[in-house]
């Protein structure tokens, strides 16, 4: 048995390039990162479900509606893998909620943003959850085993997301000019937000020391970035699409695209509370979660009323 | 009174950060015993880095009359699988 009983076999283990387990002994900072990290991935899971739920009833077919509840279905699935999880570091199901309702835990900024058109729920499945794939195929390799086993069934489930959107994007392109013209304007309010995802630029990034120390994240966030935009460009230009960015150039001696200033202004304009959706996201979640808790209650109830006829 | 104590279910993780899969059972009269018994029964030949113990009481099962019941409603979702999406001619790496 290898469990870790000591700090220094904590280090030993991350130096090793081998993974911490719940039982391990593991540092506060360690555990505190994670819970803050992983939370906000499975809240990110959760309240993404809510833009994509805002078009099932309008999908333009049944195949299109089909889709997009199997996709928001997965989304559901996904928070509850990290939810788990997350818990198996000592704190409860109620905490996580409670800390993500009270603002003192966050989910991605990304969701604080409306779902206008339908070819916004293509440009979601493309280019959020393609930014998304990329942050996680890189976290199948953190550090803390659950979270990297979570990370490799999120990642095997996720990938029929971003080719479902990219197929709406494609269709759309192929289409009417109007048509045309709301697949680039999804993909112009899109990108921008879309890049910022990966969080601010290495230089800026508070949480950066702790988690690379850890092997919680393996590659930065502009390392994540510039891959992101390496893929996606190649396939905007084979749909027809623009992107927007002037300053976007391909740079020989790099061998990737060199980008424009990203908005870091709207970033925390948006993170601080001030996006179009930031209320109604937190809003329709604190509603259905207490909406809820009659089912908690009466569940709860049967089980007990069920135990007390087996005992007599 | 004899006994042939309770039984315990095995998982074993075979190598670190890998899922924990059942190995089968052991029979003990604690927790302790339980480990040391898993350990002794399916770990002879370096198969686990990790191991698991649960009471057998405390694992509920689907049973396998439910089975079609249970799994079939995801068969007729092709969708939910990549390759059921076409994607443009000389589009790279989705």
């Amino acid at each position: 048995m290898d469990a870790v009983h000591t700090i220094s076999d904590f280090q030993h283990k991350i130096d090793s390039d081998l993974n911490i387990e719940p039982k391990d002994v593991m540092p506060d900072k360690y555990r505190t990162h994670l819970i803050r990290q992983m939370s906000q991935h499975a809240h990110s899971e959760v309240i993404g479900m809510q833009p994509e739920g805002n078009w099932i009833t309008r999908a333009p077919s049944l195949r299109a509606k089909q889709i997009l509840l199997a996709k928001i279905q997965d989304e559901g699935g996904h928070g509850l893998y990290l939810y788990s999880a997350t818990e198996t570091l000592g704190i409860s199901r109620d905490e996580l909620i409670q800390q993500l309702h009270e603002g003192k835990a966050k989910y991605s900024n990304i969701f604080n943003y409306p779902a206008l058109t339908w070819a916004d729920i293509g440009a979601i499945g493309w280019l959020v959850d393609g930014a998304a794939i990329v942050n996680q195929v890189s976290l199948q390799r953190t550090s803390y085993g659950p979270y990297a086993r979570a990370m490799f069934r999120i990642c095997k489930e996720e990938s029929f997301h971003q080719r479902q959107g990219y197929e709406i994007m494609a269709n759309m392109m192929k289409g009417t000019a109007a048509q045309r013209e709301m697949a680039q304007d999804a993909m112009n309010r899109w990108w921008w937000p879309s890049l910022m995802m990966f969080g601010p630029h290495d230089s800026d990034s508070p949480h950066t020391g702790d988690a690379f120390q850890y092997k919680i994240k393996r590659k930065s966030n502009d390392e994540l970035r510039q891959k992101f935009i390496d893929k996606t460009v190649q396939q905007a230009e084979v749909i027809g699409l623009t992107i927007p960015d002037p300053s976007l150039k391909w740079n020989e001696e790099k061998e990737s695209y060199d980008h424009g200033e990203i908005n870091w202004d709207e970033f925390k304009s948006v993170i601080s509370g001030n996006g179009p959706c930031n209320k109604q996201r937190m809003d329709h979640h604190i509603k259905y979660h207490q909406e809820g808790a009659w089912v908690r209650e009466a569940v709860n109830a049967y089980a007990q009323r069920t135990q007390r006829a087996e005992a007599n | 009174m004899d006994t042939q104590l309770d039984l315990w279910e095995v998982f074993i993780q075979s190598k670190a950060g890998s899922h924990h899969v059942h190995a089968g059972s052991v029979h003990a009269s604690d927790e302790a015993m339980a480990l040391q018994n898993a350990r002794d029964i399916y770990t002879r030949r370096n198969e686990g880095s990790s191991l698991w113990v649960v009471p057998a009481k405390y694992i509920t099962a689907s049973s396998s009359a439910d089975a079609d019941m249970l799994f079939d409603p995801a068969n007729d979702k092709i969708y939910r699988h990549p390759t059921f999406y076409i994607m443009p001619e000389g589009a790279k790496q989705i």
